[in-house]
């Protein structure tokens, strides 16, 4: 177990199974197909993102280095969080993108989705994290790697 | 973040509760980035992202009607993405089923909203806004609120305009209330470049393989390039233009890439130099091999390998009015050289509305018509996206159209031979 601080974005806490990217996330291209073939556990649709491929992220604690790709990225997570097929939370190493930090504060001010969202946790954060690992986000932006 | 009195009075909803929640949004978006203020949005025009009434987007028409109910509206004019539908593209009767049913379903009420708040003309429609046919074409030095990854690279390298990444939604709301937070890629700071990256390739690197490269290795960082105006030249022509257009949108979605300065030829790098490079900036070398090895790891998604293509798309960004010159020129030449009267694979140009117009007018029009080439102001990329295209084997030279869909990534001489001769 080990514990992270990091910046809170959009506040809140929550609990949930890891599913780490050490990749660039790109949200258009990883959530376009879920959220228009209505596939409600949100699997990732990027094929040039060989460790989330296939993989559903919907109500998991997506851990990321940043979001990449379109600009379109902010409007699909804020579709993703209106439409309930959002990770529980988002956790970067790095600091939040222009387009991923969009998509959580849209969400935040316009939507009743209560999705945290911490960045600069840390490269050592995301060396640590591992798929299906229980994460605690607290509300001081603590996150808890189990 | 300081907030003048104006600006303080929208956000205490003085004007409102919507404008309100739209400065906040702005507000809060900067305050993510230690934004110091707000300032004027001062382009001629906007851009948005937003072109496509996808059914599933209704949280996004939601959030526009509740603007446009409150009698909110854009403060600038703007251009869209290109449309997701064009009856000239060659589509089955399932498809056109699954396109105006069930996904694109919403497309005449959403460009309805769109006309309300500000649309600049009805075929406004293209991702190369800044094309001097189309004329949304801001000057150096203009802050924009603009989104769309390769127009916001465009402006910001080619043009010398200041503009984030911004997110669809953003965009709108920076014209809505006239002012976008001070951060990243809008301060001198924010311009200067964390990688050097060094061109010895042994000639003309491909724009779309070279952006993969530099946009899959920075990702989000500023890239000041050294040895592409050996293959480029020192002046800003149409053939440079259109080379960094293609390079741009290649670097903005293998990567995230919002500026590049490439020196000797872009405005900032001419006046500034190396001044532009950071302290202790990364440095990346491109060699012949780099790029091999680049094109040799993009995966293939097609589930039959070798399966022969069923369409070819060109044209990810739109192509601008030379290229469809150049390209007429191009598929003529070898049309006759290998003795085909027509491309062999059935293909696809698109260009903005504004610049096939004026295409139409030229001699080069019935030429590229007679090769069966088809001509068309459709998105590509939201053409691709479903699962009856998605088993279509596609090919394409661009490198955006690959990320994004399952479409194969071939060079343009390539493309060329595919169509032409019939290589696979």
């Amino acid at each position: 177990m080990k514990e992270f601080k990091g910046r809170i974005v959009t506040p809140g806490t929550c609990s949930a199974e890891a599913v780490v990217t050490h990749e660039g996330f790109n949200t258009l291209a990883s959530l376009q197909k879920a959220l228009q073939f209505g596939d409600k556990t949100a699997k990732v649709n990027d094929q040039n993102n060989t460790e989330l491929y296939g993989k559903p992220i919907a109500g998991k604690a997506l851990c990321l280095p940043q979001t990449i790709g379109s600009t379109t990225g902010g409007l699909v997570l804020y579709c993703a969080c209106k439409m309930e097929r959002n990770p529980k939370c988002m956790l970067f190493g790095n600091r939040i993108d222009s387009l991923a930090c969009a998509g959580a504060v849209l969400a935040s001010v316009w939507s009743d989705a209560k999705m945290p969202v911490i960045d600069e946790l840390g490269q050592e954060f995301l060396d640590y994290v591992k798929d299906g690992m229980k994460i605690t986000v607290q509300e001081d932006g603590t996150v808890i790697a189990d | 973040m300081e907030l003048t009195v104006e600006q303080k009075a929208i956000l205490n909803g003085e004007k409102g509760e919507t404008l309100a929640k739209v400065m906040k949004t702005l507000v809060m978006y900067g305050e993510a980035f230690d934004a110091s203020k707000m300032v004027p949005v001062t382009s001629d025009y906007n851009h948005l992202v937003t072109s496509f009434g996808l059914g599933v987007m209704d949280p996004v028409y939601e959030l526009m009607d509740t603007l446009l109910k409150e009698g909110v509206s854009s403060s600038q004019k703007f251009t869209v993405d290109p449309r997701p539908l064009d009856p000239n593209v060659p589509s089955g009767f399932l498809q056109n089923l699954v396109f105006k049913r069930f996904m694109y379903n919403k497309q005449e009420f959403y460009e309805k909203q769109l006309q309300k708040l500000g649309l600049l003309e009805k075929d406004a429609f293209t991702c190369t806004c800044y094309m001097s046919e189309v004329g949304n074409r801001p000057n150096y030095g203009d802050v924009l609120s603009w989104s769309e990854s390769s127009a916001v690279v465009y402006a910001n390298s080619v043009l010398g305009a200041r503009c984030n990444r911004n997110s669809g939604i953003i965009d709108i709301m920076g014209s809505i209330v006239g002012y976008v937070p001070y951060f990243g890629l809008l301060t001198d700071e924010g311009r200067k470049a964390d990688w050097i990256i060094r061109i010895e390739t042994s000639k003309k690197p491909e724009a779309q393989l070279l952006g993969s490269a530099i946009g899959m290795k920075v990702m989000e960082d500023v890239p000041y390039v050294i040895g592409l105006d050996r293959w480029l030249g020192n002046e800003l022509n149409e053939e440079a233009c259109t080379y960094l257009k293609d390079f741009g949108a290649a670097t903005a979605s293998n990567g995230a890439v919002g500026l590049y300065h490439i020196d000797g030829l872009t405005p900032e790098a001419k006046k500034l130099g190396k001044k532009l490079i950071k302290e202790n900036a990364k440095e990346y070398v491109i060699t012949d091999e780099t790029l091999q090895e680049v094109y040799d790891n993009y995966p293939i998604i097609w589930k039959d390998k070798d399966a022969k293509p069923k369409l070819c798309f060109m044209g990810c960004p739109h192509m601008s009015l030379q290229q469809l010159k150049d390209w007429t020129d191009v598929i003529e030449e070898n049309l006759n050289r290998y003795d085909n009267p027509q491309v062999l694979i059935p293909t696809v140009f698109t260009a903005a509305p504004a610049v096939i117009k004026e295409f139409k007018k030229t001699e080069y029009y019935p030429r590229l018509e007679k090769t069966g080439i088809i001509l068309s102001y459709i998105c590509p990329l939201m053409y691709m996206n479903n699962p009856l295209c998605a088993k279509m084997p596609v090919i394409t030279s661009s490198n955006k159209l690959r990320t994004y869909t399952t479409s194969r990534y071939y060079t343009d001489e390539e493309i060329v031979m595919q169509l032409c001769k019939g290589d696979r």
